[in-house]
């Protein structure tokens, strides 16, 4: 298949991600939706990497799969916390943080 | 063959995706996210990146998916909502808009570096000795940086999580740390913030002095 | 030793003395500052006389000594170095000074026994005379500066001594601003002239001079306009005068020291220091006579009037310093400096005189309330009448001899300069005619209640200490001015310093008797024989025609005043009733405080409050400082509201941007 087919489906999901981060309100289900687009940019990482023939794209995307990983750790953590704190699960609840 | 298997492939990755917006519980979500990674997965092996594959579904969905499990069943989370009214709505326009934009740009006779089939197949492409050679050679420091950022995510979600002593109810306080005492005003920033109260400590008693003491500065 | 060693050491013992009182004050016992101070002088005086002596065993050409201690600032086109100038001028000067300090510190140290403050006071007089003696040393322009100015604050601590007095702070400020004003001239002046001449030196400016400057051109006229705004000032000369009779808020023997016999004979001693120059430049000169001729007739005019016998004498003193100052402006340099050192035994005389009747009046200082105090203090009385006959100079004394020599120089260069001739003695009618006025409303008449106790052995004390200018109650629980009021006639130091001050007042006449002896100029004469005056000088016969004259006034005017104030009292009175408008002009000082505080106070508070209301508050409180700061603060407020702590809202911006920027790369693609 050519490579567009694949850019294609990585975009697609990439923006189905981002419909998800902009309309849920529950952190964990944001985070799910975080991982759909980390997952759409390994895809075409990839891709890419077939394309030119190195395997400096497949790399890069396990890079990316460790730094998931880890974001999803510390976010899950987050969260943990939070819920012991008894604050909502709530993103827009949680917005402290403004100027 | 293939063609059949990628169609497959992408069908499921992106219904999988569909389902983790779209349904409400949010274990049903991580479940659809589970079948967007397998799908996903194939789609690596259509690429020929073996060991991509194998780790997309060994570390993520094997790993990843299992703590998003666990922190799910403890943290529940019951019906969702969807968000305010106004990104309800305007939220999948800009998703859409975004696609429509790298639609675009990918399949439009625009951008020249896409081009058909791909290089020729070199033998060892995307198997671990390939990866594991570049890993070690020119990728090293990208290698170590992000061992590093494995141990300070470990770390960090320990530190996150643990339970903070002081800031629960009274009866879970553990009283084994010594408190020593600080005389007033003799300032911890908590004790500015009004989370601390200070405890002053009471003067000894100086023989024959008689001067009336002068508190503060 | 060396001439100059002498000059070191002259000016070496005050400074000892002073930094002692001052550091050590706490240390020394009882009341051993004032005799420490006394000491001091003492040795400084000493060493005058041996400074006199080394000077004179030298041939007279060559009687001018510099020495430089080290080098001050010496670079390029700059050369001021620590260096003092030892000629007669300047010994002459130091053996007045320092011996009429030291019989004033005598005098202190009676009359300030129960101030608690004697040390503080000490510490101040020394370095007073340190000061002054630096002044007459200098051997340039720097030096006479540093010592100029420092005669300026001595005086500003000693005029507010007892501080918490609000109208001694007041006087003392006044002085002071007054001073700084004379400063600046002095400075000014001393730029023009090193502009000119590039040196600071005086011996080396004084030598360039004829070849810089061109005579009577701009620049040496208002260089020397400019050192005359600041003599006028030290010297309280009209206009600068108005700080003077508001000094007296001092003790009295610092009025005696400062205000008398010493600082305000600065501007004399500058103006004679710098002759060259103002030869150069006869317009200043000019001005200078007639200022110091205007400043004797006014002053003399307001001493008919005041009532405040520390005063009078203070009006007096500028009155005499006009002379002196008519005196060295227009050549007669030996003339006004024999003047300037019989005035200082005079007058300090009649201040320490003053002293001792205030002390008998317990604090009071006006003439209305004196009188008949003839019988109660005798010793206080002869003391006026040495001085007063002195100062309206009458044969003997010396006071005769000094002021008609200068009335006999001015008459004998005529012209213009008889007018100025004429004016001396119109004033010096109207100096006896006050002086007796004083003496014979203090001493003689209907003793008031303080002379008939006295008579009976018993020093009058107040019930509660009181401010004598203003008579309200003053709070003395600081421990001064002190409780005890010191009489003469009780104590042996003041007895002795005033009785060396009567001898003098009497004899010291004979340095300069027309005809028959000159020491003051012959001694003075290598200082001076450059100056174009040098041979100038009445001949004999005109200046005994001048004395007679002189001595003629001097005993209408003490008869006047007998006639007025003895004979017929109420006299005066009636006098007062004709005229009120000129009583009140007279009395209200010719309205000159007024006047300046019109034209210069006013405006300049006026200016100060200008530029804080509208340059400080508005413009750069409000404009630049809090205008900048509300532009920021109003600018990040504006910014932070895009921060609202929403996440999604925040990834709407992301995704919104991010599609942007996609489209930009689309389009510039195509």
């Amino acid at each position: 298949m050519a490579i567009g087919w694949y850019l294609s489906v990585s975009a697609i999901i990439f923006c189905i991600g981002s419909a998800g981060v902009l309309t849920h309100r529950n952190p964990l289900v944001i985070l799910l939706c975080l991982e759909l687009m980390l997952n759409a940019a390994n895809l075409a990482l990839v891709a890419f990497s077939r394309m030119w023939g190195g395997e400096d794209g497949q790399v890069f995307a396990l890079i990316v799969m460790v730094v998931a990983a880890c974001e999803v750790t510390v976010g899950l953590g987050l969260i943990v916390a939070i819920y012991r704190r008894r604050m909502p699960i709530d993103v827009d609840e949680l917005n402290e943080l403004q100027g | 063959m293939s063609a059949v298997l990628f169609f497959i492939a992408a069908i499921g990755a992106i219904a999988g995706a569909i389902g983790v917006v779209t349904l409400r519980n949010p274990f049903y979500s991580v479940l659809a996210l589970v079948v967007h990674l397998i799908c996903l997965a194939v789609l690596f092996l259509l690429l020929r990146a073996e060991f991509v594959a194998a780790a997309q579904v060994v570390v993520y969905a094997g790993a990843v998916m299992v703590l998003y499990v666990f922190v799910v069943a403890y943290v529940g989370g019951g019906e969702q909502m969807l968000g305010g009214a106004v990104l309800r709505v305007l939220g999948p326009l800009f998703a859409l808009a975004l696609a429509i934009e790298l639609c675009i740009a990918m399949l439009g006779s625009a951008l020249k570096g896409v081009s058909g089939k791909g290089a020729p197949y070199v033998s060892g492409f995307g198997t671990p000795a390939h990866i594991g050679t570049l890993f070690l050679t020119k990728y090293l420091f990208p290698f170590e940086v992000a061992s590093i950022l494995l141990l300070v995510a470990a770390v960090g979600a320990v530190v996150l999580a643990r339970r903070r002593r002081g800031l629960e109810e009274p009866d879970e306080q553990f009283e084994l740390r010594i408190r020593a005492p600080r005389p007033a005003y003799t300032g911890t920033m908590a004790e500015a913030a009004g989370t601390r109260i200070a405890e002053t400590v009471p003067e000894p008693e100086r023989v024959g002095d008689v001067s009336t003491h002068e508190g503060g500065w | 030793m060396a001439v100059t060693t002498f000059g070191w050491l002259i000016l070496l013992c005050p400074l000892i003395g002073t930094t002692v009182i001052a550091l050590l004050f706490k240390r020394l016992p009882g009341r051993s500052a004032g005799w420490i101070a006394t000491t001091a002088i003492g040795l400084s005086f000493a060493f005058s006389i041996a400074t006199l002596f080394a000077l004179l065993s030298h041939s007279p050409d060559h009687r001018q000594f510099t020495s430089s201690l080290w080098d001050y600032d010496v670079s390029v086109g700059v050369d001021a170095k620590l260096s003092i100038l030892v000629d007669p001028l300047s010994v002459f000067m130091a053996l007045v000074v320092s011996g009429v300090s030291t019989l004033i510190h005598l005098y202190s140290v009676s009359y300030m026994t129960s101030d608690r403050g004697d040390s503080r006071y000490f510490a101040y007089l020394n370095y007073f005379v340190l000061s002054m003696l630096l002044l007459i040393l200098a051997g340039n322009f720097m030096l006479l500066i540093v010592g100029w100015a420092f005669v300026g604050a001595a005086s500003y601590l000693l005029i507010s001594f007892w501080y918490r007095r609000t109208t001694a702070t007041r006087a003392g400020l006044k002085a002071f601003v007054i001073n700084v004003v004379g400063d600046v001239g002095l400075v000014l002046g001393t730029f023009f002239i090193f502009k000119h001449t590039g040196s600071v030196d005086f011996v080396k400016t004084f030598h360039e001079a004829p070849q810089v400057f061109t005579h009577n051109g701009t620049d040496i006229t208002v260089a020397c306009l400019l050192l005359l705004v600041g003599a006028f000032a030290k010297s309280a000369q009209v206009p600068l005068h108005t700080w003077l009779p508001d000094a007296m808020e001092g003790p009295t023997p610092v009025s005696a020291l400062i205000h008398a016999a010493t600082m305000v004979t600065a501007g004399v001693y500058l103006i004679a220091r710098m002759h060259p120059l103002f030869e150069q430049s006869p317009t200043a000169a000019d001005v200078g006579a007639i200022g110091g001729c205007l400043t004797l007739l006014i002053a003399a005019t307001v001493g008919l009037v005041v009532t405040d016998i520390k005063r009078v004498i203070a009006y007096s003193t500028m009155s005499q310093i006009g002379y002196m100052i008519m005196g060295v402006s227009v050549g007669a340099y030996s003339a006004g400096l024999f003047h300037l050192m019989t005035h200082a035994f005079f007058k300090a005389l009649l201040f320490m005189g003053a002293g001792s009747i205030i002390g008998a009046m317990a604090g009071n200082q006006s003439l209305d309330r004196m009188g008949g105090f003839r019988k109660a203090l005798p010793f206080t009385f002869a003391a006026f009448v040495i001085g007063g006959l002195a100062l309206s100079g009458l044969p003997p004394f010396s006071g005769w001899l000094s002021k008609d020599d200068i009335i006999a120089f001015l008459d004998n260069r005529g012209g213009g300069f008889l007018i100025l001739g004429i004016a001396g003695y119109v004033g010096a009618l109207l100096t006896a005619i006050y002086t007796f006025r004083m003496i014979f409303r203090a001493f003689f008449g209907d003793p008031v209640p303080e002379a008939v106790e006295l008579e009976h052995g018993h020093l009058a004390h107040a019930d509660v200490p009181t401010n004598p200018m203003t008579g309200e109650e003053e709070d003395t629980d600081v421990g001064f001015p002190g409780p005890g009021h010191f009489i003469a006639e009780r104590e042996f130091p003041m007895k002795i310093a005033m009785g060396t001050l009567m001898i003098l007042a009497v004899i010291a006449g004979v340095l300069q008797i027309p005809g028959v002896d000159d020491v003051v100029t012959k001694f003075l004469d290598p200082t001076f024989a450059d100056s174009k005056f040098a041979g100038v000088e009445p001949s004999t016969g005109s200046a005994w025609l001048g004395l007679v004259i002189g001595a003629a006034i001097a005993v209408a005017g003490i008869a006047i005043a007998y006639r007025i104030w003895v004979v017929a009292p109420g006299t005066s009175t009636r006098v007062r009733e004709r005229v009120p408008a000129v009583y009140r002009f007279l009395s209200n000082k010719w309205y000159f405080d007024e006047l300046i505080d019109f034209l210069i106070v006013r405006p300049t508070l006026w200016f100060g409050r200008f530029t804080q209301n509208v340059l400080e508050r508005v413009v750069i409180s409000g404009a630049v400082t809090d205008g900048t700061t509300g532009l920021v603060r109003a600018g990040s407020a504006a910014v932070r509201r895009a921060q609202t702590g929403f996440l999604r809202y925040y990834a709407a911006v992301m995704v919104v941007c991010i599609s942007g920027v996609a489209l930009y790369f689309l389009i510039s693609a195509t």
